[in-house]
């Protein structure tokens, strides 16, 4: 079904990140949260993924509310995310990034991995096959056994939705996942996340292109100074009055 | 290459007592070992969960104060002594893990500094229990009885070095298993990047808290298989030294790598052994420590990682 978010507030100190925000991300869909820089995005991203707890509202996914759960808890029921800083395994190769990714697909514990050689092996063996797969479908497959921290950046970033991909997300939610690369990089990521969509992934996305965003997106919510002030298909989004005037400013024409 | 001397080494090691007749390099062997099982515990949490424990000995010395007083106020069986030894402390590291939940870095060091202090203080005070700092006199030695053999006993060096060796073996398989699983994979993910760890589903109080259960576990061992070898429990088991000694072999040997704290205990044990016989004691400790420095500064990984990167090299040279 879907993710949803009822009156969302955040305060830090005297400061509200997030006012009452709520919105929906139905499932299959590939959803875009925009905004200027602090307008709360990376905030609701952390709330959503249990980083950071809301002084007020409720997340639920699929009806059941989450709020509050830890976010290892909140990966395992399929919400899984990414940052906006690179954030890998540094000292581990590739490969061995994407097989922790894929912890939650694992089952041996310690007890099996003292006395159960077989299982541990044959575990391996299976998780190795998909991590193989997965570092494949992001086009890292001739870089398998390099470590992370010798990557390109636009290598790392591919690194990164590997390793969020190996956790087998239900909605898989993407900080920025384009900052800082090339037009061809971009178009690359464009196209990636396409065809995680066309997996029956959820993608709720926040990025800060307005190409890529109104290319892939079916559904456009903007948020400015923590409050949400449109929510809608790409379109209508872009010629919504309020949502020019956050971008380019009060006074501004609408003709963006 | 490394395939012939670990032969070497394990041919060595299995043949020690036939060829060093010194008894007091054996003795210097045997303390390698139970300082290998200590490296290797310290290791597990060092080495792959990234958290520094300073307070190792407290598990060690709870291990060795388990099996002595049950086996000497109780009479109890050593090999029941040494399960004690084991599971006392493991029992001890779970609560540590537990209260560890919020506390990373400095903070753990310091949780782990204060709960060493606490349980020597018990030591010395508690002298109903302990006998203070008189320690505990008599501990039996452990004796292999199995039915319709004669009881074999491990009093002399000789025998005892076998049963450390085997200890040595068993800690370091258990580490290997768990290291190559889906398990060990977790406790580094912890040391790598814990948040990244909790996006894809890891939970690191869970892995926290079994890494500082077994590896307390491992440590109180080695504090039961010295209590047995020494013969005698006191106090002095809880010494700050026998910590920073762990430290500096896990350290120096390698941490996040298998082999690296066994070379260091090894290295470690022999080398202030070897300096005495080398050198009057203004000189020991200065070259002991000239040693070290130059151990870290030309290879800060580690010995055991930075041979691995020379043999690298050479082969593609």
């Amino acid at each position: 079904m879907t993710l949803e978010a009822r009156g969302l507030t955040v305060r830090f100190g005297g400061v509200a990140a997030l006012s009452g925000v709520s919105f929906r991300v139905a499932a299959g869909t590939v959803t875009s949260l925009i905004g200027p820089n602090g307008a709360g995005k990376t905030t609701a991203f952390n709330v959503i993924t249990g980083f950071q707890r809301p002084s007020q509202g409720t997340v639920s996914h699929d009806g059941e509310p989450i709020t509050g759960w830890r976010p290892h808890r909140i990966a395992a029921r399929g919400l899984v995310r990414t940052f906006q800083k690179t954030s890998v395994f540094p000292g581990l190769s590739v490969r061995e990034n994407v097989l922790t990714g894929l912890h939650l697909r694992g089952r041996v514990g310690v007890i099996a991995a003292l006395l159960t050689r077989g299982r541990v092996r044959e575990e391996e063996r299976d998780l190795g096959a998909e991590a193989d797969r997965v570092i494949e479908f992001v086009g890292l497959g001739g870089r398998r056994h390099e470590a992370a921290s010798a990557l390109s950046y636009g290598d790392q970033r591919r690194l990164e939705l590997a390793v969020a991909l190996a956790a087998k997300p239900r909605v898989l939610l993407l900080d920025e996942p384009a900052s800082g690369m090339t037009a061809s990089e971009k178009a690359a990521v464009a196209t990636l996340i396409g065809r995680i969509r066309g997996q029956g992934v959820t993608v709720f996305l926040v990025e800060h292109d307005m190409r890529l965003v109104m290319g892939i997106s079916d559904r456009v919510l903007v948020l400015n100074y923590g409050r949400l002030i449109a929510d809608g298909d790409p379109a209508a989004v872009q010629r919504d009055p309020e949502v020019i005037r956050a971008y380019l400013g009060a006074g501004a024409h609408a003709h963006a | 290459m490394s395939r012939v001397a670990l032969g070497i080494a394990l041919a060595a090691a299995l043949t020690a007592p036939a060829w060093v007749w010194n008894p007091y390099h054996l003795h210097t062997l045997i303390m390698a070992g139970i300082f290998a099982v200590l490296a290797l515990s310290l290791n597990l949490l060092l080495g792959y969960t990234g958290q520094l424990s300073l307070g190792h000995a407290a598990f060690f010395g709870m291990g060795a104060y388990a099996t002595g007083l049950l086996t000497v106020k109780l009479e109890w069986s050593p090999w029941i002594g040494l399960l004690a030894a084991t599971v006392l402390p493991a029992a001890a590291g779970y609560v540590i893990g537990r209260l560890a939940l919020k506390l990373r870095g400095a903070y753990f060091v310091l949780l782990t500094i204060s709960f060493a202090g606490c349980v020597s203080l018990v030591s010395v005070n508690w002298m109903d229990l302990t006998n203070g700092p008189l320690g505990i006199p008599g501990v039996p030695p452990v004796e292999i009885a199995l039915p319709g053999l004669p009881v074999l006993s491990l009093r002399s060096k000789a025998a005892y070095y076998y049963l450390v060796l085997a200890a040595v073996a068993l800690s370091y398989l258990m580490c290997r298993a768990l290291v190559r699983s889906r398990v060990g994979r977790a406790l580094v993910a912890l040391r790598e990047n814990e948040t990244l760890a909790a996006s894809v589903g890891i939970d690191a109080t869970h892995y926290l808290v079994l890494a500082a259960l077994i590896s307390a576990g491992m440590a109180g061992f080695a504090g039961g298989l010295y209590a047995h070898y020494t013969r005698f429990v006191s106090p002095e088991v809880f010494l700050f030294t026998y910590t920073v000694t762990m430290v500096i072999m896990v350290v120096a040997g390698g941490k996040g790598t298998l082999a690296g704290p066994v070379v260091g205990a090894v290295l470690f044990t022999v080398l202030p052994e070897a300096l005495r016989a080398a050198a009057s004691w203004q000189w020991q400790m200065l070259l002991y420590g000239i040693l070290l420095i130059a151990v870290l500064f030309f290879m800060p990984e580690g010995i055991v990682p930075s041979l691995r990167a020379a043999q690298r090299r050479w082969r593609t040279s």
